[in-house]
């Protein structure tokens, strides 16, 4: 009866059951039970007075550096930070060592994630090695467990080679993921503007990634086929997403958390934390991803959890590493814009969940009778601090250390098992 | 100065810190500490037993000369690393060489560095008060001051003065600190280069960007220049240092539409005939070499000052 419990008194957000409502919710052997389902004996009550029920968390954009840099981060690290975030499932990028480019290390990375904590996605490379030349193996790699293809980390410079990618990643239903950097004129550290006029750093153009963004859409115009852009960090990348959108181009997108709640300005002070690709932008880039997370042009909310030890942020900001982690934060900060009337709960939970389940094609997403009882439990009042011994990733390159949080999911459950709980 | 004032600054990592009774209060020091250098016997035991380490991960001749002679002259111990002495090149990172430094207790650390913010992350790991000699496109306060000294002496004011700055904007740590000094203490300091050398939001530190040579530098006080690179790791920054010379470069015609005392400047190295036509470079208006030798007073008083903060 390990995976029987009964969920009462909590607020169910269901967008895809339209369900809004306080009520219980039963779960018998792991699966979501209809409501007129007998309650077994000895079934286990979860008081969830207060708290939001929402489908579990989905992060479609995280780096668990295994295999070959265990050291920042493993998949059960990675996994369990994601279950403390609220996550039940995460997606995990090729740009490994080596690069998930075939079905040998997509099947090592499922075998290790076996009795991870939450459900793992291998996401799968574009090309092999990610180098950018040939096109990896979309059919074997489909067949051993990816959900998506992405040189995430190495942006596809070829345009042949990208169209190429899209148009054959169709013929076995993945999406391809879309890291969109025009590299010759991002050779810089942060974003070009007055702050880093002001620091004497080497400016990213807004237009490194909007150059890119618009060659994406093109060629999933032309080709019909579809493409998610990951990581969208510009206002400009939002206003050709809504275009293209509006024609009804297949074209999907995510933001990170700090994308919506930092600007370059946290970069005064060379803190290499604040250093991440795309990097942080102006406050009108973030002001219109804020709208672009409320009326529909951004689909999901990944956090791009990117772990790396001192090794290679202790440096020079120019010295070190881009990245930042970001599962046990992602959800405070996103609950801070339905307390600033930015988004409803709603749509949290379809940006978090729902539209991340259905961009990569994987379970998930609502809470529907027989579905695997992958469910999260949120407290959005509870108040937190994330402090530096308390992260649960093996890496603490953050902004956000010792912020002072309000919201926290307060238990994860993945298929009737509780993989996280803050619940005595 | 009002009574009251104390300089607080444990480290010079940049003009922008620096208030301006800071500056003035610099700027007097150094004034004072001019006259050593005039004298036979150019030694004073102001800092003996003092060390003072030069941590030089950029080549430099002129600033850490000038350095060296500050401290000399105020009697401290000095010692030179370089990158090609240093342990950067077996992979130390710079917070490992500052502690590694550290630990032999010098009291003053001069950083100059590639990277921009590099004297702020070595003052987070010294005891050593810290003073940057130069970090990436970001400051060179010493540099700023010293401009500001040259200024100062000829003009008797910082405030109400037109200073041009023509080059290379983008790449130039001095200009970043000559813009924020002089806007400080009360002067308008009006930029002009090739579109390609103005970094964005330079306005923002309180530059006006000219659109022509023309509107820089007429009835301009100052006429500074910066050293020219035709390009930089690939960036095809400009075609020809002739066109530069050409369209960009200070000529006797271009330099009598200033007031007719302007002061010509340059931080150094002249690229003779590219920034500056040599008859300008060398001409009555050039205080160039005055600028070398109030380098050494601006920084006697930095090292004077910040160990009086110790
Ligand atoms: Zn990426």
């Amino acid at each position: 009866m390990n995976a029987t419990w009964r969920i009462v008194n909590g607020r169910i957000i269901d967008p895809v059951n339209s369900r809004d409502e306080i009520a219980d919710l039963l779960v018998i052997d792991g699966r979501i039970a209809g409501p007129d389902q007998p309650v077994p004996a000895g079934v286990q009550e979860i008081d969830a007075a207060g708290c939001w029920v929402v489908p579990g968390l989905i992060d479609m954009h995280v780096h668990l550096r295994e295999p070959g840099e265990e050291y920042k981060e493993d998949i059960h690290s990675g996994a369990r930070a994601a279950a403390s975030g609220g996550f039940t499932g995460v997606a995990c990028m090729p740009n490994t060592k080596p690069v998930n480019d075939c079905a040998v290390v997509t099947a090592m990375i499922l075998g290790r994630a076996t009795d991870a904590a939450v459900r793992v996605y291998p996401v799968g490379a574009i090309s092999q090695g990610s180098e950018g030349r040939q096109l990896a193996e979309f059919g074997e790699m489909k067949a051993a467990g990816v959900v998506a293809v992405t040189d995430d980390g190495h942006p596809v410079r070829d345009s042949q080679l990208m169209r190429r990618a899209m148009e054959y990643a169709s013929d076995f239903g993945l999406t391809v993921i879309s890291h969109s950097e025009e590299t010759a004129l991002s050779t810089g550290v942060m974003n070009e503007g007055p702050v880093s006029t002001r620091l004497g750093l080497k400016g990213i153009p807004t237009a490194a990634e909007s150059i890119m963004v618009y060659r994406e859409i093109a060629l999933a115009e032309f080709t019909g086929a579809r493409v998610h852009i990951a990581h969208v960090s510009t206002a400009m990348s939002l206003d050709l997403i809504r275009a293209a959108k509006a024609r009804g181009v297949r074209v999907t997108a995510e933001t990170a958390p700090h994308y919506f709640t930092l600007t370059d300005e946290a970069v005064i002070g060379y803190d290499t934390n604040t250093k991440m690709n795309p990097p942080l932008r102006s406050a009108a880039d973030r002001e219109a991803i804020r709208i672009a997370l409320a009326d529909g042009t951004l689909d999901a909310i990944a956090t791009d959890h990117a772990p790396h030890s001192i090794l290679e942020k202790e440096l020079e900001f120019d010295a070190a590493a881009n990245g930042v982690i970001g599962l046990e934060t992602a959800l405070p900060l996103t609950l801070a814009l339905v307390r600033d009337k930015v988004i409803d709960a709603r749509r949290l939970v379809e940006l978090m969940a729902v539209n991340p389940a259905a961009i990569l094609a994987v379970p998930g997403g609502g809470l529907s009778v027989g579905a695997a009882a992958d469910l999260t439990l949120i407290d959005p009042e509870r108040e937190w601090v994330y402090a530096a011994d308390q992260v649960v990733s093996k890496s603490r390159n953050t902004p956000f250390l010792g912020w002072k949080l309000q919201g926290r999911a307060v238990l994860a459950m993945v298929g009737g098992r509780v993989r996280h709980t803050l619940l005595s | 100065m009002a009574t009251g004032y104390y300089f607080a600054h444990r480290h010079i990592l940049g003009i922008e810190q620096l208030s301006c009774e800071d500056i003035a209060h610099i700027l007097s020091t150094a004034d004072s500490f001019k006259e050593i250098s005039a004298r036979p016997i150019k030694k004073v035991p102001t800092l003996r037993g003092h060390t003072i380490i030069n941590l030089f991960f950029e080549p430099s001749t002129r600033t850490r000369l000038s350095f060296e002679v500050a401290a000399k002259r105020m009697s401290a111990d000095t010692f030179n690393i370089s990158p090609s002495t240093s342990s950067t090149t077996k992979g130390e990172t710079l917070a490992d060489t500052a502690r590694n430094i550290s630990a032999m207790h010098p009291d003053i650390i001069i950083i100059r560095h590639a990277c921009s913010g590099a004297p702020l992350l070595l003052s987070r790991n010294v005891q050593a008060a810290v003073i940057n000699a130069g970090d990436g496109a970001h400051e060179h306060p010493s540099q700023g001051l010293l401009d500001m000294l040259t200024v100062k002496e000829h003009r008797g004011t910082l405030s109400g003065l037109k200073i041009a700055i023509v080059g290379d904007i983008a790449h130039s740590r001095v200009a970043r600190s000559d813009i924020v000094g002089f806007t400080r203490m009360g002067s308008e300091v009006y930029v002009y280069g090739p579109s390609t050398l103005v970094p964005k939001g330079i306005d923002q530190l309180g530059a006006k960007v000219c659109t022509s040579l023309e509107e820089a530098v007429t009835d301009a006080d100052v006429v500074m220049t910066l050293r020219i690179q035709r390009e930089r790791q690939n960036d095809p920054l400009l075609p020809s240092l002739r066109e530069y010379a050409r369209h960009f470069g200070i000529s006797r015609q271009v330099l009598s539409l200033a007031k007719p005392d302007a002061l010509v400047m340059h931080p150094g190295p002249v690229n003779r005939g590219v920034e500056l036509n040599p008859d300008v470079a060398d001409g009555p208006q050039s205080v160039i070499l005055d600028q070398v030798t109030n380098g050494v007073a601006v920084r006697m008083a930095l090292l004077y000052l910040v160990m009086g903060n110790s």
